[in-house]
């Protein structure tokens, strides 16, 4: 039986991590049809179809599909499933709210943000944020997986030409009603995507001094992130934190100053691709994660890195 | 308005776990356990609600061995009424606790419940949603605001791309971000009150529910370790370095 890739879009077309969910399903079997729900989505139907792993896409539109509500969505597929072997969609904040509302009704136990495809019944992935890994073999006869975006490569996004099938929608649910949604305006890339990290810890002593890490943070583009210890002491709002009990985050570079390294802070941070550290401790315990650590103190070292960067004719972004 | 709240006993968040060395799983014998962090956030939430003279009884429910009592135990201390734990050996996956969960909320007849939106030991973020399924229930994951209003939530849900404001109808489920609050601690008198508090035991066996384990653990391991990184001596090293051999900036 053939894999159904939930699509995530905004209506108009794809989000991004639909493509990497797409790798994923493409992984556990090579028949992958594609669902999207939603209200005057044919556009993005239509850049679905053209993603060359998607065999089939079905397309089900109805005006209460328009926010993408689980409780409307869950029963179209529920009513899908039939049909195929595995359903999966992305770990974002989109399909963590839908999936485990489908797995139930098929009376599955669902397999989270899975990093690897081992076999089309076995997976790899993260516990205890990530401090260790778990394979894990599903026995249920339909499998409902959702996959890490970050862990899987986009796949191609030109080329294909699947057909484009309508389905029927299902009744409204009318016990949740949608009010409006605010996205985050800013110039800053988002923290959970964003290429670069600047974090600051306890260590940057007050709100104010989190200037610096701003500024260097606009210099690279970068999302601005913070341990828990400078959350609590009230120099940075929440969403920054980085952590088990806050964001995992997995950029190409991160930059952790003034972070001793708790395990709750290296738990969110530690897959980053290059780590940089800068702490005057230097037992500190974020140097044992640190590709490239500075014993220093930061209210000299942050001016002095920004200097460096100025020097610099070109900078990536 | 009667308000359920499901709490779990994990490993503390500032516990570094070990891998056992068979494979099997993580070392949990003498090692710190806590309440869930985000379970803490759907108590105080509760209770304030409560507070606001707009819940009339917050009751707190476990799904656990023996010792998971302690968090309900907690949950008394910092204002909950009263208790309820399931008694099961094992780890149940979060089909089986929203199963067992749809038999309390049967019995308990709650217009709300609320959780924590994740557990920090399985990092499932399931057992709110399948439960919302199967009660058919409205869901309001991730909240990080709730307004009560008679019989409706106004609810802010925490999603990637900023945040979402949905309407439910009660009886519903929230599962609860670490943003909704600033859970309390438990004062000392209040600790010796809530010993006081009853809590009742159930057997799991006895809520005629199926929990057998759909998923087999085929393996626990350390995740790859990092190779061990480079001290710099300045900042101009430390940025050509970035520039030149990560090639990152």
């Amino acid at each position: 039986m053939a894999v159904l890739l939930i699509a995530e879009h905004n209506n108009k077309e794809l989000r991004p991590f639909t493509l990497n969910a797409a790798t994923a399903a493409s992984q556990i079997d090579s028949d992958v049809h594609a669902v999207i729900i939603g209200q005057n989505s044919g556009d993005a139907a239509k850049q679905l179809s053209e993603l060359p792993v998607v065999k089939k896409v079905l397309s089900v539109e109805g005006a209460h599909y328009e926010n993408f509500t689980a409780e409307n969505f869950a029963p179209v597929i529920v009513k899908l499933a039939e049909s195929y072997s595995h359903i999966v969609c992305s770990a974002n904040t989109f399909g963590k709210n839908l999936m485990p509302r489908i797995a139930a009704h098929l009376d599955t136990s669902q397999v989270s943000d899975i990093i690897k495809v081992i076999s089309p019944d076995t997976f790899l992935r993260p516990i205890y944020a990530g401090n260790a890994f778990a394979t894990i073999k599903s026995n249920d006869a339909k499998k409902c997986v959702t996959i890490r975006p970050t862990s899987f490569d986009p796949c191609e996004s030109k080329g294909g030409s699947a057909p484009i099938e309508k389905v029927d929608a299902s009744e409204e649910f009318s016990n949740t009603k949608f009010i409006k949604r605010e996205e985050i305006k800013s110039d800053r890339p988002e923290l959970g995507t964003a290429r670069i990290v600047v974090s600051g810890g306890r260590g940057m002593q007050s709100g104010d001094n989190f200037k610096l890490i701003t500024e260097i943070a606009d210099k690279l583009g970068a999302a601005i992130g913070a341990s828990r210890a400078a959350v609590d002491a009230g120099y940075i709002s929440n969403d920054h934190q980085v952590g088990q009990t806050g964001k995992v985050v997995v950029p190409d570079l991160y930059i952790a100053v003034g972070i001793s390294g708790a395990i709750q802070h290296l738990a969110g941070m530690k897959e980053s691709k290059v780590i940089v550290a800068i702490n005057k401790d230097g037992e500190a315990p974020i140097f044992s994660v640190a590709d490239y650590g500075l014993e220093a103190d930061l209210f000299e070292a942050l001016p002095q890195f920004m200097e460096e960067l100025n020097k610099l004719n070109t900078i990536q972004k | 308005m009667k308000i359920l709240v499901a709490v779990k006993r994990v490993i503390d968040y500032n516990v570094q776990i070990r891998v056992k060395e068979d494979g099997t799983g993580v070392v949990t014998d003498n090692v710190k356990m806590s309440t869930n962090p985000p379970d803490d956030n759907a108590i105080e939430e509760a209770v304030k609600i409560k507070e606001a003279g707009k819940a009339t009884e917050v009751v707190a429910v476990t799904v656990g061995e023996e010792k998971a009592q302690e968090t309900v135990r907690k949950a008394l201390a910092v204002g909950a009424d009263r208790g309820i734990h399931v008694k099961v050996d094992g780890i149940l996956e979060p089909l089986a606790v929203s199963k067992i969960l749809q038999k309390i909320v049967d019995k308990e007849k709650p217009d709300l419940v609320f959780m924590g939106k994740q557990a920090i030991d399985d990092d499932c973020n399931q057992t709110g949603q399948m439960l919302s399924a199967l009660l058919n229930w409205p869901q309001a994951t991730f909240a990080s605001k709730i307004d009560v209003k008679d019989n409706k939530l106004e609810v802010t849900r925490e999603i990637d791309e900023g945040l979402e404001t949905i309407e439910i109808n009660v009886p519903a489920i929230v599962t609860c971000d670490l943003r909704l609050n600033e859970p309390r601690y438990a004062s000392l008198p209040n600790i010796m009150k809530a010993k006081k508090k009853p809590i009742e035991e159930i057997a799991a066996s006895d809520l005629g529910v199926d929990v057998s384990p759909r998923l087999e653990q085929l393996k626990v391991e350390e995740p790859p370790k990092r190779k061990a990184g480079i001290k710099v001596a300045n900042v101009a090293e430390l940025v050509q370095k970035l520039k030149n051999e990560a090639k990152v900036i």
